[in-house]
């Protein structure tokens, strides 16, 4: 049963702390509670998809499926956390503003929702594949542990669901004219890494091969397979070996991003 | 809204020259073939020269699902039942680099070891 908590555990402990970052970033607009489990739920339907299709998934090019198949989905995620930024950016102060403009507001607050919604559909379904498939090897053939083994699989996905509201309430601590700036930063920082975590599986796939030198070993000071360091791969990219090329897709997501915040957002002033 | 749309563009536009600028094939590369029954690895150790990459082509035997995976090799990798898989390990040091299925993670393990 501990064995099935902590496999569990493991794998929805990231989609927790993306869905606990994403509530805390849509605290103030409107319907966003049903937008975001929308996510969530399109997200678990995902997974059992994909679990139920892992194997010709894997199959696809030249048996690189996966690979290629994680590295789309976190490119995905990737432009929708920069999308909602650079949105925020411009339209940030309309919504702080409340009342006013309130109707535009909530209009145009639906499409950054989609956009966050769509971020933790991924998350959930990238995660969730494993659990279902896990959950679902066990439960079909061994028969005499399958009641441990299910109990074990909730307890995880209740601790799961404990990183997601710590991280929220962690986050709503922050007072309120310091949190927009706040969840700015964590947005970039998730969104550079998980791009680096595409580049690592284009890595895997052999489909990017340029700059594959490891940068530096900090396995001795942070492994990124502890709980810290999971946390700190999930929130900010880190990881203990990075390739050159992840490094340079990390720092590009995070000049693109701020840049187009600039651009993008400057004429709000003058509105 | 012009600047919605442009985002996503360039976006996509910093990845593909990304993928495209992927170098020539990686150098010639050691092949080890794995296959994973009843929570087992066969054979359970296996060996490959130091500094050139790696191809782990595993064959899972039972029928349910199995996640390869490495701590030290990097590789993680969900291998359904019945199925085969291709696992790219660059190049390593010389050392003993364990690896196991993660949903049975104390019995089922193997090693790879560099020399």
């Amino acid at each position: 049963m501990l064995a099935a908590l902590i496999i569990v555990f493991r794998e929805v402990f990231e989609a927790g702390l993306i869905v606990g970052i994403v509530l805390a970033v849509t605290r103030s607009v409107p319907g966003r509670n049903r937008w975001i489990a929308g996510g969530v739920v399109a997200g678990v339907l995902g997974a059992c998809v994909v679990a139920a299709f892992a194997g010709a998934i894997s199959r696809l090019f030249a048996g690189m499926g996966q690979e290629l198949f994680n590295a789309a989905i976190l490119a995905v995620a990737v432009v929708m956390l920069t999308w909602h930024n650079v949105w925020m950016a411009r339209h940030g102060a309309e919504l702080a503003g409340e009342l006013r403009a309130a109707g535009q507001a909530v209009v145009e607050g639906k499409k950054s929702l989609l956009a966050l919604a769509v971020v933790v559909g991924v998350a959930v379904l990238r995660e969730g594949s494993e659990v279902v498939l896990f959950l679902s090897g066990v439960l079909a053939t061994e028969a005499d542990t399958a009641w441990s083994v299910a109990s074990g699989g909730v307890l995880g996905l209740a601790l799961g669901a404990a990183v997601c509201l710590l991280t929220y309430f962690g986050l709503l601590r922050i007072p309120a004219r310091a949190l927009f700036a706040t969840t700015t930063v964590l947005i970039a920082l998730l969104a550079a890494g998980m791009a680096a975590q595409a580049a690592a599986f284009l890595e895997r796939a052999n489909w990017l091969t340029a700059l594959d030198n490891v940068v530096w070993d900090s396995g001795w000071l942070l492994s990124d397979s502890s709980l810290a360091g999971r946390a700190l791969h999930t929130l900010i990219g880190y990881t203990d070996q990075p390739t050159a090329m992840q490094l340079a897709v990390y720092v590009a997501i995070l000049l693109i991003t701020f840049a187009l915040m600039r651009l993008v957002g400057a004429p709000v002033r003058t509105a | 809204m012009p600047a919605a749309l442009k985002l996503p563009r360039t976006l996509l536009f910093a990845l593909a020259v990304g993928v495209l600028a992927t170098g020539a094939q990686a150098q010639q590369a050691t092949e080890i073939q794995l296959s994973y029954k009843d929570k087992k690895f066969d054979p359970p150790e296996v060996s490959a020269p130091a500094n050139t990459p790696i191809v782990i082509k595993l064959k899972n035997l039972d029928a349910k699902a199995m996640e390869f995976e490495s701590r030290t090799l990097k590789v993680e990798k969900v291998v359904a039942g019945g199925s085969d898989a291709v696992i790219n390990v660059r190049a390593q040091k010389p050392g003993r680099y364990e690896f196991f299925d993660e949903y049975n993670e104390k019995i089922a393990r193997g090693a790879l070891v560099v020399k």
